[in-house]
């Protein structure tokens, strides 16, 4: 099987994860995973179901803690800054939910609250035009389609103007159209804001599409890194989608990318 | 800080005001309680047991304030679990101590409603002046709603640790305390080794200090003190019992995992 040799050296790393481990008993989801994210850049986080994407952004975020290993996110120690760190970041999953039984605007103004904005109705209003659901203001949050739902969290996640944005699979569950927009929308506001992205999918056009980079996991390891063309072109695959088959059929066969010769993190 | 406490206030807030059957839970068990044991005990008055009646509309009373105090803050998180949006509440920059605090305020407000309707349908049904009490009033409400805080604590710990599997201790847990409170009975009718038990109860000071008063108008001011002494050391206890099973539930994963059962 091929191996992925690409080290990322960024210059300008807003995100370092250093042999970051999970174990939940006796499965390991994460395997001493290090890689960098440069700032302004978005990242594919890939790989089957259970290959430990959403474990490593949930450690990243604060919500599961690291058997071993360390996270640093602009410069800041997870473990050490995690509140420091929520309010300069946001997360949007097709998993999470916003109360439905509140409206839009309600909803938007309890997350500004949490995120510091004490009046946030001009905020509110530009993303939910931005977003295109103006006129969902006042409807509550269970009567929206997916596709709102789906832009609704997006404007959830752009309240605090967030450096980085995680996103677990935001345009699942989307036809196309609206998966074509949201894409487009995220685009936009990456160019506008130089957002770093770090990005779930099971789309690998969109993938394509939005990634300057992607890891591929497997069973909690690296076992591929590079932009999508390099990856496609070293792995002699036709397209992505045929990589990611490949590797969800036989992660295993697949050697662990050695990142840590980069070693990306110091102490404070 | 004020602004991140407020704001999960004001998210209970805007589900409360167009959920009637949330309103309801405020004011109809309450109120369904108050008037069946009114009504029994307006049966037992004319057996002529007077004081009786009055320590049975005051034990309904009370009873409400620590059970809604413990409902208000369990249900809260309840809640979020329930629509999936806990993992946004957890990736916010809220803390554990703001989040506590803003759930705690929450409670507070449900308790401090219905006492208020109850106060007033007992005074109109049943000629209960629950002033009565006089300033001592504050105390008697004030060591009971700590005290829901605290069962409230340790509930929502095993919430978190087990998941839906715990939900039943929501209204359960607080119906384990009662009997052993000695809400609707002294403290002497229990077996001797179970009045041990319920003397290390906050609420046990409360229930008999409220008959005391009704009986004789006086507040005994030293067994409120035990109680909010208690009542200290079970909030210490339920907030580091709390906080640990949050750094188990972090280690083990299940924060993440919780919203999708």
């Amino acid at each position: 099987m091929h191996q992925d040799s690409t080290n990322t050296t960024g210059t300008d790393a807003i995100t370092e994860v250093c042999r970051l481990t999970k174990r939940f008993n006796s499965l390991t989801a994460l395997d001493s995973l290090s890689f960098k994210v440069c700032r302004g850049d978005i990242l594919g986080l890939l790989g089957p179901n259970g290959a430990g994407k959403t474990t490593a952004i949930h450690c990243m975020l604060g919500l599961v803690t690291p058997t071993s290993g360390s996270i640093r996110i602009m410069g800041l120690d997870v473990a050490r800054h995690r509140r420091n760190i929520l309010a300069r970041v946001n997360f949007s999953s097709a998993y999470t939910a916003l109360p439905s039984n509140l409206t839009v605007r309600e909803n938007l103004i309890v997350f500004a609250r949490l995120y510091g904005l004490k009046s946030a109705r001009d905020r509110i209003d530009t993303l939910l035009e931005l977003f295109e659901i103006e006129e969902t203001n006042d409807r509550l949050t269970g009567s929206l389609s997916s596709g709102q739902l789906t832009r609704l969290n997006l404007c959830k996640a752009f309240l605090n103007d967030p450096e980085i944005l995680f996103l677990d699979e935001p345009t699942a569950s989307l036809d196309p159209d609206i998966a074509a927009k949201v894409r487009e929308r995220l685009q936009e506001l990456q160019r506008q804001r130089g957002l770093t992205m770090i990005y779930t999918s099971h789309n690998m056009q969109e993938v394509e599409q939005m990634c300057d980079r992607v890891i591929f996991l497997a069973t909690g390891r690296i076992v591929m890194q590079g932009s999508p063309a390099e990856i496609i072109k070293q792995s002699q695959s036709r397209s992505l989608e045929d990589l990611f088959i490949a590797i969800a059929r036989n992660g295993h066969l697949y050697q662990t990318v050695d990142n840590h010769e980069d070693e990306p993190c110091g102490s404070e | 800080m004020w602004l991140r406490i407020s704001a999960i206030v004001m998210r209970f807030f805007f589900l409360h005001r167009r959920s009637v059957a949330r309103v309801m839970e405020i004011f109809f068990w309450p109120v369904m309680n108050l008037l069946v044991w009114g009504f029994v005990t307006s049966y037992l008055k004319e057996l002529a047991v007077p004081k009786t009646v009055l320590f049975l509309i005051g034990a309904v009373i009370l009873w409400d304030v620590l059970y809604r105090s413990q409902q208000g803050i369990t249900l809260a998180i309840t809640e979020e679990f329930w629509v999936k949006n806990i993992i946004n509440i957890f990736i916010s920059p809220i803390s554990i101590g703001e989040f506590l605090a803003a759930i705690c305020v929450v409670g507070l407000i449900k308790s401090v409603v219905t006492t208020i309707v109850l106060g007033f349908l007992a005074f109109f049904f049943y000629s209960f002046n629950l002033l009565s009490a006089g300033p001592g009033l504050v105390l008697f409400l004030g060591n009971l709603l700590l005290f829901g805080w605290a069962v409230g604590l340790f509930t929502m710990a095993l919430i978190f640790r087990y998941g839906r599997a715990a939900e039943a201790l929501i209204w359960g847990v607080p119906f384990l305390i009662q009997p052993i409170s000695a809400v609707f009975y002294p403290v002497s009718v229990l077996p001797a080794w179970l009045q041990k038990i319920a003397y290390l109860l906050p609420s046990t000071y409360v229930f008999e200090g409220m008959r005391q008063v009704l009986a004789t108008g006086v507040v005994d001011v030293s067994i409120l003190g035990i109680s909010f002494g208690l009542n200290l050391v079970y909030l210490f206890l339920g907030s580091l019992y709390f906080s640990w099973m949050l750094c188990k539930v972090r280690e083990m994963g299940y924060l993440s995992r919780l919203h999708l059962e």
